[in-house]
């Protein structure tokens, strides 16, 4: 018999009953909620006079909602009526049904990617979900991880399951080492830009190789919530000793005897070396450059140093009509550099790069530098009340303040622009986000997704521009 | 849920690949606490040349004459014809509320996003896979005389006016949930001995998975 893939053994662990009809009953270990996905999943749960299955496996934190300003007045500083009772709604819902929330005014709250990991709530070998397509993020820690509807919310919420059909495996293998300035954002975006946005439609993917291997837990969970934005349903990494020293003494990690115990059961937490991907595609990291995303899908994408495709290039009449209508909503032409293309705001934050490596990086790009003055607005947003309390510990938010950033306080932001932080018609973002769809920062906005250090180097120049150069200055050096 | 049986309806053809659910349904409207009202705001930032606000009724809004969903002959649609990964992005159930609550109770694509697909079976709502060809023969019927089928979940085939038949794939238990109208949630819990089963089980294997923080 052939190995079995990390995806299949962690489906065979939570496998709870395979029905004659094809589909199965999957456990869930992990149930993270927030406030827009979860109102009507209680009320469902309300109509039909349930309760939660299993009330400790669940974890909620308002972030999409939440303003990124006077963080201080919880509730009464939102603005927005409607946002307000929607957070309230998650406030009462978790008080009703006893279910741990980590509210407003919680030092722990925080995009709700970035706090599971962050508490330890999210362990090698689960099975994680929450009404938001990025939870794919927390496969980086070798975990089955995926989003759901509202109503596959409530249907955890009442069974602790999910019905499923088991996914296809693909593996994607990083090769070689990524050059100096160029990040898991990057790996990711170039992965995306080669196998598409319904690439990995019907599969988990396994992301995998040396470079993969020598990221951070930050840089894996950054590859593994963009596999959502190449189709597939979640994204996984290996659990090794990177993995290991990240959970160590985390709140709800297992701790003396029981952590020992638990490590040991991780190291099986791999694809076996016999192991049959249905599907396997290569990538040499060593090859690539930073990537910027010229139009509104994640696959368009290329390397900085290149340019907005020529429509011959497309290689199909519908690609070629995406193209078209992408380059008329990003007011973008034909052949035109990446590095001629202005930028009015940057936005460094999101579940993909709101951690604390990322602002480091970001940082670092910023240290003795200006913010160019055609740039109207340049804010960080880090991704948690912890992340915000760590950056601030080591001085980056005096970097950021120097440079003419603003310094948010902890929630998904400009990501989606559900708050007030949001991009006016026309103007061009760079963003640390994970979607470049239209509309999807404001109405009208035209997002460039990148890296931190990138965005950094855009706020810098006032243009997109190649953050190498930069590095490769110092500190507050000309490029 | 509302069953689905059949359906003969009019056919709105969309002709973009990649549809994301941000279209579908713009963050904006997000907001709110219940699972309707979304109907007006379906494609919102395509059908409307106005900003979207969700205090503002359709009446007050500027129409978009050249968004597909506004011309006249296509009113009353139930029938969505997409082009490829249809629901990409989001995992928001609100895009499936929004065209189910505008009428559109099926949705033909050559391929579709994940989570939107799933989150149509618990919604009343079929979403449909036809080759590429198929799909680009509908495109034309339906941007030239416009087009009427007629959807039969049971037998799995659409009738074309010609009386040609296509038929379709459903997986089998989306299928009883959608023509029972089916509660799925009701439908676990009748194997909660097994769940609890190896709940215990999982347990015993891997306490740490159901600790609580110090």
């Amino acid at each position: 018999m052939a190995g079995r893939t990390l995806y299949d053994k962690l489906w065979d662990a939570h496998l709870v009953k395979q029905r004659d009809d094809g589909t199965a009953l999957i456990y869930i270990d992990r149930h993270l909620l927030h406030e827009v996905t979860s109102p009507q999943a209680f009320e469902g749960l309300r109509l039909a006079g349930r309760r939660p299955w299993r009330v400790d496996a669940n974890i909620a934190t308002p972030d999409h909602n939440v303003p990124t300003v006077q963080r201080s007045q919880g509730l009464a500083g939102i603005t927005d009526p409607i946002a307000k009772i929607q957070v309230e709604t998650l406030d009462d819902n978790c008080r009703e049904f006893g279910i741990l929330e980590f509210a407003i005014l919680d030092p722990r709250q925080g995009i709700v990617h970035v706090v599971g990991p962050e508490q330890g709530a999210t362990l090698p070998g689960m099975t994680v979900v929450c009404g938001d397509s990025h939870t794919s993020t927390h496969g980086a820690f070798a975990a089955l991880a995926h989003g759901i509807g509202t109503s596959e919310v409530e249907h955890v919420l009442a069974t602790q399951c999910l019905i499923q059909r088991k996914a296809r495996n693909m593996r994607i293998v990083a090769d070689g080492q990524l050059p100096a300035g160029v990040t898991a954002k990057d790996l990711a975006l170039a992965i995306i830009g080669r196998i598409g946005t319904a690439g990995g439609t019907g599969y988990t993917l396994e992301f995998s190789g040396d470079a993969v291997r020598a990221l951070s837990m930050e840089g894996r969970m950054t590859l593994c919530n963009m596999a959502i934005e190449a189709g597939a349903r979640a994204g996984m990494v290996a659990f090794d000793e990177v993995t290991l020293e990240y959970v160590r003494g985390r709140p709800f990690a297992p701790k003396g005897e029981l952590f020992e115990q638990a490590a040991l059961a991780w190291r099986d937490l791999v694809s076996d070396a016999d192991a049959v991907f249905d599907a396997e595609v290569h990538i040499d990291a060593s090859a690539l450059e930073p990537q910027v995303t010229w139009g509104t899908s994640p696959e368009m994408v290329v390397g900085v140093s290149g340019v907005v495709p020529e429509l011959e290039a497309a290689q199909s009449k519908g690609q070629r009509q995406g193209w078209e209508s992408a380059m008329r909503y990003m007011g973008l032409e034909p052949g035109m550099r990446i590095t001629d293309i202005g930028v009015d705001r940057v936005f460094i934050g999101s579940c993909t790069n709101s951690r604390i490596e990322d602002l480091r990086a970001a940082a670092d790009v910023v240290r003795g530098r200006k913010v160019a003055d055609s740039v109207l607005q340049a804010m960080v947003v880090p991704g948690s009340g912890p992340v915000k309390q760590q950056a601030e510990a080591e001085g980056l938010h005096e970097v950021f303040l120097a440079a003419g950033f603003e310094w948010r306080d902890p929630g998904c932001s400009m990501c989606l622009a559900m708050n007030a932080d949001r991009l006016g018609a026309g103007e061009h973002c760079a963003s640390t986000s994970n979607r470049n769809f239209e509309g999807r920062q404001g109405h009208g906005g035209r997002t460039h997704l990148v890296s931190p250090q990138m965005a950094a180097a855009a706020a810098v120049a006032g243009h997109f521009t190649d953050v190498r150069a930069l590095i490769a200055a110092g500190a507050g050096g000309a490029a | 849920m509302k069953p689905f049986t059949k359906l003969m309806g009019r056919v709105l053809p969309l002709d973009k690949a990649n549809v994301d659910t941000d279209q579908i349904i713009p963050k904006q409207f997000l907001k709110s606490i219940r699972r309707t009202g979304f109907g007006d705001n379906l494609f919102d930032a395509w059908r409307y040349l106005d900003e979207g606000d969700p205090a503002k009724t359709p009446n007050e809004r500027r129409i978009n004459p050249d968004f597909v969903l506004n011309s006249p002959r296509y009113q009353g649609a139930s029938i969505l014809l997409a082009r490829e990964n249809f629901g990409c992005g989001s995992s928001r159930e609100h895009a499936v509320w929004a065209l189910e609550e505008y009428g559109l109770r099926v949705v033909l694509a050559p391929s579709f996003a994940d989570i939107f697909f799933s989150n149509c079976f618990k919604n009343g709502v079929l979403p449909i896979v036809l080759e590429e060809g198929v799909i680009d023969e509908l495109f034309r019927l339906a941007a030239g005389e416009g087009v009427e089928l007629m959807v039969d979940l049971a037998a799995q085939v659409i009738r074309m006016p010609t009386g040609r038949t296509l038929a379709f794939e459903v997986d089998s238990f989306r299928k009883r949930c959608l023509l029972e109208g089916l509660d799925d949630i009701g439908v676990t819990l009748t194997d909660a001995d097994a769940i609890r089963e190896f709940e215990q089980a999982h347990r015993r294997r891997a306490p740490w998975l159901f600790g609580q923080p110090a």
